[in-house]
């Protein structure tokens, strides 16, 4: 493993290929506890699959992936990283439709993931105490027993930024969290990303400029599974390679 | 950590417990009280045949837990429930003693007749009721606990593990048709006297079976009404609807599926092992995979993930059974099973319970709110 490093999460030299294509190529990354990074980048320049060897979903071929400057992620599977403090939104907002508001939170809650401390009944008012707060801070107080099947696009998001928040992570990877929403909604939701921000490490890929922007943030831009610049958005959005592959002429 | 009991039932469960309660007095009372000439008068064959419903029923409670909760659909229950059976069907026969054809104070008469010199070492033991029961439960649980920590850390899911579940009963059926073993071959077990003492065909032994397996039911669903109503429940919901999404929430899906896949088979156990007294024979056939889809069928009928359909099914469809086999419809009932199957998946996708569930839902919903209804939303 690499020599340490104050960054909690480390990328050095990391490669993933399926099939031949190669989705990561060498790619390096560091990320300093309590920073919000911005990834953008084209199409297929690797900004979900980088999110997938960081949480276990893909295994590396080479090179280091480190969190916290202790734990080898590219050894451990999803479950373990989740439970080291990780947390993740998927690009489709998924969350688990036939339950209500209130019990995906319930579920996500920081808690022993064991089967037998499961078999419990109710919420401990310290447990409604977080429900309640997390609702508050993503706005669906009013809808918390309705199933979140019913919910619209833009609610779903907002829940599985919410669960996300539940789970107490100490790095959150949040991918494209304002597909699909009204403006309103998207500058909602960079309000929201910085609150959360003041306490924890934030990842976030989008391809929405204006919402990138709002961030006000470092920003990393990918391509062909490796960043081709990084810094603050005019910087990058400066950078003639940048120009070239993405944002255009 | 005991659950009070009015945030583990809701209205449905409460008429049931009723009702079976009352079924669990009454039908014994009315059969032992009233002389078989008084209108009133239950008779015997009728309280076997309901006795082998409740077990039945036991079977499709087990399978609702899995399937229609935690998205499991095993095709090889039967094999738990016949493990169980065997089990019971073990005891039975040591209890036989001389009485046998061979008169062998140890040997059950199969034994003596393929001339095996000594009882194996796994017969050891059955004689006690205790380790009999013990076994019941614990057999087929560790076969389950085994098949489930394999295939769910493999991650096989869907109709994959529909599938190696059924190779697993096919397996077993073919094991137990051979003579050496060790379980009767064939023939299976049969020709038993007595459980704990008292004559297996005699009608007050009879009356008290059908009791035992309705309290069992009873226990059985109180367990699996606990267990769904718990946060473990709502995370095998989540875990059948939405499984990867589980794992990066930091729960490991696999090790919840074991557990309940290994309770399931627990309680086919004790259905199996209750079956065996009651109908007097088990053999390698309870192994054979067209049992396991037809309690499937009853659970599908019924509404799966609802616990009360799945009772109310496997006790409907066995009733259509008896009724139309026993008539001249006799060779047509598979294609009957086979087309109320199709028709419960094509017209009544819920089942009946779960219908009927979704039905007052909507009714409700649109009486509170005065609005079109919401999409329609399964059982929990």
């Amino acid at each position: 493993m690499e020599a340490s490093t104050t960054a909690l999460l480390y990328l050095n030299g990391v490669n993933v290929s399926f099939d031949g294509f190669r989705a990561l190529n060498n790619l390096s990354l560091a990320v300093e506890p309590g920073e919000m990074r911005a990834i953008i980048g084209p199409n297929g320049a690797g900004k979900t699959t980088m999110m997938d060897v960081v949480t276990g979903k893909t295994r590396p071929d080479n090179g280091d992936v480190v969190f916290e400057g202790q734990h080898d992620l590219s050894k451990l599977d999803e479950t373990q990283i989740a439970t080291l403090g990780i947390g993740r939104k998927f690009q489709k907002p998924t969350v688990f439709e036939m339950h209500t508001v209130e019990d995906n939170l319930m579920l996500a809650l920081k808690s022993d993931r064991r089967p037998r401390a499961s078999v419990k009944w109710g919420t401990t008012p310290d447990e409604d105490g977080r429900i309640n707060r997390i609702l508050d801070t993503i706005r669906l107080t009013l809808l918390r027993d309705r199933p979140a099947g019913s919910l619209a696009h833009g609610q779903k998001q907002w829940l599985e930024i919410g669960m996300l928040l539940a789970q107490e992570p100490k790095l959150l990877l949040v991918d494209e969290p304002v597909a699909g929403m009204t403006d309103n909604e998207t500058r909602q939701t960079a309000e929201l990303l910085k609150e959360i921000n003041r306490d924890k490490t934030v990842i976030v890929v989008e391809h929405d400029m204006t919402f990138v922007r709002e961030l006000g943030v470092k920003v990393t831009c990918l391509h062909e599974g490796t960043a081709i610049a990084e810094g603050t958005i005019d910087q990058v959005s400066e950078n003639e390679r940048v120009i070239e592959v993405y944002l255009g002429r | 950590m005991m659950p009070p009991l009015i945030r583990i039932l809701d209205r449905g469960s409460m008429i049931f417990l009723i009702v079976l309660g009352v079924l669990t007095v009454l039908v014994p009372f009315l059969n032992l009280v009233f002389p078989p000439s008084s209108v009133f008068h239950v008779p015997t064959y009728l309280v076997a045949l309901f006795g082998k419903y409740v077990c039945y029923a036991i079977l499709a409670l087990s399978i609702d837990l899995i399937w229609g909760y935690a998205g499991i659909l095993s095709l090889g229950h039967g094999a738990f429930f016949a493990l169980g059976g065997y089990a019971m069907g073990m005891y039975l026969m040591r209890q036989i003693g001389t009485r046998g054809v061979y008169a062998d104070p140890i040997l059950p008469d199969f034994m003596v007749f393929l001339n095996w010199p000594e009882l194996p070492v796994f017969w050891y033991g059955f004689q006690h009721f205790p380790y009999a029961l013990l076994m019941v439960v614990l057999v087929p649980g560790a076969l389950a606990f085994v098949f489930g920590w394999f295939a769910f850390r493999s991650r096989v899911t869907g109709v994959y593990l529909s599938i190696i579940t059924q190779a697993l009963t096919y397996a077993l059926l073919l094991g137990f048709f051979r003579n050496n073993f060790g379980f009767g071959g064939n023939n299976g077990l049969t020709d038993f006297k007595d459980i704990l003492g008292f004559n297996v065909q005699a009608q007050g032994t009879r009356a008290a079976l059908f009791a035992a397996s309705c309290i069992a039911l009873a226990l059985g669903f109180l367990i699996c009404r606990a267990l769904v109503t718990s946060k473990f429940g709502k995370m095998l919901v989540a875990i059948r609807d939405a499984e990867p999404r589980t794992r990066f929430l930091g729960y490991r899906a696999e090790s919840y599926k074991v557990f309940v896949f290994t309770l399931s088979a627990c309680m086919a156990g004790v259905a199996g092992a209750l079956y065996v007294p009651q109908v007097g024979i088990i053999n390698p056939s309870e192994f054979s995979p067209a049992n396991s889809i037809e309690a499937v069928i009853w659970v599908a009928v019924g509404g799966r993930g609802t616990l009360t359909g799945a009772v109310i099914g496997a006790i409907l469809v066995n009733y259509a059974k008896t009724t139309f086999t026993s008539g001249p419809l006799a060779p047509y009932w598979l294609f009957m099973l086979g087309g109320l199957f199709v028709a419960v998946t094509l017209l009544l996708p819920r089942g009946i319970v779960g219908t009927w569930q979704w039905w007052t839902e909507r009714r409700r919903a649109s009486a509170a709110a005065g609005t079109a209804p919401r999409a329609p939303q399964a059982a929990e």
